[in-house]
């Protein structure tokens, strides 16, 4: 990892650690006063607690023009974003992506290109609907080893963050504990339920929580269609397309609503706040980030309203396009944060 | 700009809570901080707690804090150089306060870690004072006060009993303002240095000064001057020994040291001066200020060994660390032989250390030393050895203008009909001397809050 980062982000450190105003704000303090000396596995664990609410910036009396220059959630989201290039299996596909809009963006017109082949060089015969585009077998030649390499992927990152933080063994407890925190963006709420500071300076707002909670919840929705017709298809035997009132439909049509709706109150929030406060060269890949997730979302739904229609298999391989470069950038883009989060609420949880 | 109802003159909390006040009594309120925005808010931007009185638990605090244990604190620490009217005004005010903070946006949150002692009598902001300042900017905003900051009060004209303009400057030019009423919160006068030199003697160029460079006094010199009733004197203040390579100005708390009862202080000629045990810290912080003040050049220099680094909050500056004590006085500037030989006259001084106990007074003390130390005294052995270096941080002045309950002053024996003071700069009017910790806060608060409904009675 880059040691001017971790440096600075233990000199702030060292600065809170003396002063403690801002105990109350998140998980972040009572962790850091816990140490006296912090190692640089001390400060990737406290990186990834913070979610970079701004509140201990706003509250600093330390801040620029004071000579001490406190930001620390500029500090810690540079040793954050850090680590997740860095502990990226593999790395340089971290280094590549996690900063990079544009490659992003180049990766999902790859996913596109790739999909227009497959469903050339694959055409279907004689499927019905979705599948006439595409045979099943042919999506599931695709996108299983698609879902399964950023599994593995996040696998062996969060391994090696486990070790680089020195946390102890996983109990179901510390789990427990995180998904619950991580469920209700406890710590979103600022400390106090008056939420973040990111729209306006010192103004406490709850816009990030429930922008937040939009994406993740719209994102878990459409997760949940994908799943539950992927048991029917197998299980019960019932194959695509599936009915306006059917569970497959309900779970993604309120999901994608809810995700593309998200995804652009989201960076409406961040072109609103002080980037400064964020990882430094960061934000582009974050705004691609966030600009394909929303995609996959805004893209499904045009397939729901259009299905019928001729464009649909156009929309089709857009869309699967689109969620094939999602997944497969999942461990190098913004997405392995939740995986992260969740890994150093556990490993707090510990304490 | 058109003027105002009332000015308010200052930017920390007792300006604050009196343009709030003022404002919702319907008065147009307008603030003229001195300092620019970053720097707003004055001291009370780097507080973290205020002292409150209450009947069983309310907000963060526990049990019960009474108005007589409140008092009784109070004349301890001020040997009875207390004011009990007033001083029980501010104490029993203190218990709505709270609520009404909060209602302004104030956050509390349960004692810090490592301040336990204080979770039943002090009440912490979440985010510290500079919190609570920008929660009440926010909220002032909203009730329409007008807030004018680089905006540095330099006179107030006065015609018989009643000020009739106030003169300041704002980017290079001197402006006027002719406002009803008016509130002075402008803090005591500790950052003029050369007025803590006229009263302290040249000693006082080397003091820090913990807080905002902003309070220089120039409102309270300009009244006193013209001979608005005055409390307290020049040379009283509150100062503390704090890290001696803390910068000049605004270092606050980060810069406070809680060793020294776990060490030896010497001076530049690495000779003791006071008994570093005399009592628990939190006791004994206030008088260290003026004891290394005293010394030569106005410096103190604490030293500890391995052992005992860990029993103290740590503090924004590392230590001097080296491996011998020769090696530590060279790297501090102090004498290596005169060093060497204090401390093993200390070591050879130490007795049984068996009953050590570093949150209590343990009475483990040195026998035959002069000066002694009485408790927590540990011979000083275990290399490394480490250092720090203590200079006298001055936290805020006493003198300043007297006011009745109130909060109005007064000139010969009439009150000055539209003039009323808040916080810092009429604390003396309370206590003569000391101070307890919450309480600048609590006087900021009460007599701000009443200064601003006063003034705007007076307005409407
Ligand atoms: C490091 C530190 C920690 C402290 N901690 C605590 C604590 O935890 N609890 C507690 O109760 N007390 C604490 N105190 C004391 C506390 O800060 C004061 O009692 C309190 O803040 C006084 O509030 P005030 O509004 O009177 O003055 P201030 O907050 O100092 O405000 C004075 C204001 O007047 C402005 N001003 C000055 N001159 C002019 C002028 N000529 N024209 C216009 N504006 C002017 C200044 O810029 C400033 O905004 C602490 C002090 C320090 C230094
Ligand atoms: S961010 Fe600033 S106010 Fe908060 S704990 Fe750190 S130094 Fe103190
Ligand atoms: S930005 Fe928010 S989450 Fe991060 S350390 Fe500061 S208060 Fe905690």
């Amino acid at each position: 990892m880059q040691t001017d980062l971790l440096q600075e982000a233990r000199r702030q450190a060292e600065i809170c650690n003396a002063c403690r105003y801002c105990e109350g704000y998140c998980s972040v303090f009572p962790a850091l006063h816990a140490e006296r000396a912090f190692s640089d596995g001390n400060l990737t664990q406290l990186a990834n607690l913070c979610h970079n609410c701004r509140g201990c910036y706003y509250a600093c009396q330390y801040t620029a023009p004071h000579e001490f220059d406190l930001n620390l959630p500029q500090a810690l989201a540079n040793v954050r974003q850090d680590s997740w290039e860095d502990l990226a299996f593999p790395r340089a596909a971290g280094r590549a992506f996690q900063k990079n809009g544009v490659l992003i963006a180049v990766a999902t017109v790859i996913g596109f290109a790739l999909l227009f082949w497959a469903a050339r060089a694959l055409a279907a015969s004689g499927g019905d609907g979705f599948y006439a585009v595409l045979s099943h077998n042919a999506m599931v030649a695709i996108f299983l080893p698609a879902f399964l390499f950023p599994l593995l992927s996040i696998a062996i990152s969060l391994r090696r963050y486990w070790r680089r933080i020195g946390a102890g063994p996983l109990r179901l407890a510390h789990l427990h504990a995180a998904l619950k925190s991580a469920s209700s963006m406890r710590n979103l709420s600022g400390g106090h339920g008056d939420g973040c500071n990111f729209e306006d300076e010192d103004r406490f707002t709850h816009a990030r929580r429930a922008v937040h909670q939009a994406v993740m919840y719209g994102f878990l929705l459409c997760f949940a269609s994908t799943s539950v017709a992927t048991v029917m298809h197998y299980v019960f035997d019932m194959p695509a397309p599936y009915g306006l009132l059917s569970l497959p439909k309900l779970l993604g049509l309120s999901g994608g609503v809810l995700l593309t709706l998200g995804c652009v109150e989201m960076i409406r929030l961040k072109l609103k706040s002080d980037m400064a406060l964020g990882a430094q060269g960061a934000r582009g890949g974050e705004m691609g980030f966030v600009g394909l997730l929303g995609f996959v979302g805004f893209s499904g739904l045009l397939l729901y309203a259009l299905g019928q229609t001729a464009v649909m298999p156009t929309l089709l391989v857009i869309h699967l396009g689109a969620v094939l470069a999602f997944f497969l950038l999942t461990p190098f883009t913004k997405m392995a944060h939740g995986f992260y989060r969740l890994a150093a609420l556990a490993a707090d949880a510990q304490r | 700009m058109t003027d105002p109802d009332i000015l308010v003159i200052g930017g920390g909390n007792a300006a604050l809570c009196a343009a709030m006040t003022a404002a919702e009594a319907g008065a147009r309120v307008l603030i003229l901080e001195a300092a620019p925005k970053p720097y707003r808010g004055g001291n009370s931007r780097h507080t973290r707690n205020f002292r409150c009185m209450h009947h069983g638990p309310l907000g963060p605090l526990v049990d019960s804090y009474t108005e007589d244990e409140y008092l009784a604190d109070l004349m301890k620490v001020t040997d009875g150089k207390t004011d009990e009217a007033l001083a029980r005004l501010a104490i029993r005010t203190s218990e709505e306060c709270l609520p009404w903070m909060q209602e302004r946006g104030v956050r509390f949150q349960p004692s810090l870690s490592g301040t336990l002692s204080l979770a039943r009598t002090n009440a912490f902001f979440l985010g510290g004072g500079k919190g609570l300042v920008n929660a009440y900017y926010r909220t002032a905003e909203k009730l329409g006060v007008a807030v004018e900051y680089d905006a540095a009060v330099t006179h107030l004209e006065r015609e018989d009993d009643r000020i009739v303009r106030v003169d300041y400057t704002k980017d290079g030019t001197t402006r006027s303002l002719t406002p009803r009423a008016v509130v002075v919160a402008s803090g005591g006068f500790q950052a003029d240095t050369d007025w803590l030199a006229r009263a302290w003697g040249p000693a006082a160029k080397n003091f820090l000064i913990r807080g905002t460079p902003y309070n220089r006094g120039v409102v309270l010199a300009d009244l006193l001057d013209q001979g608005v009733e005055q409390v307290g004197d020049p040379t009283q203040c509150h100062a503390v020994a704090i890290d001696g390579r803390a910068p000049k100005f605004d270092g606050g708390i980060v810069t406070r040291l809680d060793c020294v009862p776990f060490s030896i202080v010497v001076n530049k000629d690495a000779q003791r001066f006071y008994d570093e045990g005399e009592d628990v810290w939190p006791k004994r912080y206030a008088i260290w200020g003026r004891l290394v003040a005293a010394q030569p050049d106005q410096v103190g220099y604490v030293i500890i060994d391995a052992k005992s680094l860990d029993l103290f909050m740590p503090s924004v500056f590392p230590p001097i660390k080296a491996e011998t004590l020769p090696e530590l006085a060279d790297k501090m500037g102090l004498p290596a032989e005169a060093l060497v030989q204090t401390v093993e006259r200390f070591n050879a001084a130490c007795g049984d250390t068996s009953g050590f106990h570093p949150t209590e007074l343990d009475g483990v003390a040195t026998t035959g030393l002069t000066p002694p130390k009485t408790n927590w005294a540990r011979p000083i052995t275990e290399p490394p050895f480490y250092g720090y270096s203590l200079r006298t941080g001055v936290t805020f002045t006493y003198l300043g203008l007297k006011v009745d309950a109130r909060a109005q002053c007064s000139i010969g024996n009439r009150p000055v009909a539209n003039l009323w003071a808040a916080g810092e700069t009429m604390a003396g009017s309370i206590l003569g001397q000391g101070y307890l910790a919450g309480f600048g806060m609590t006087i900021g608060t009460v007599f701000g809050r009443i200064a601003g409904q006063e003034a705007a009675a007076y307005a409407n």
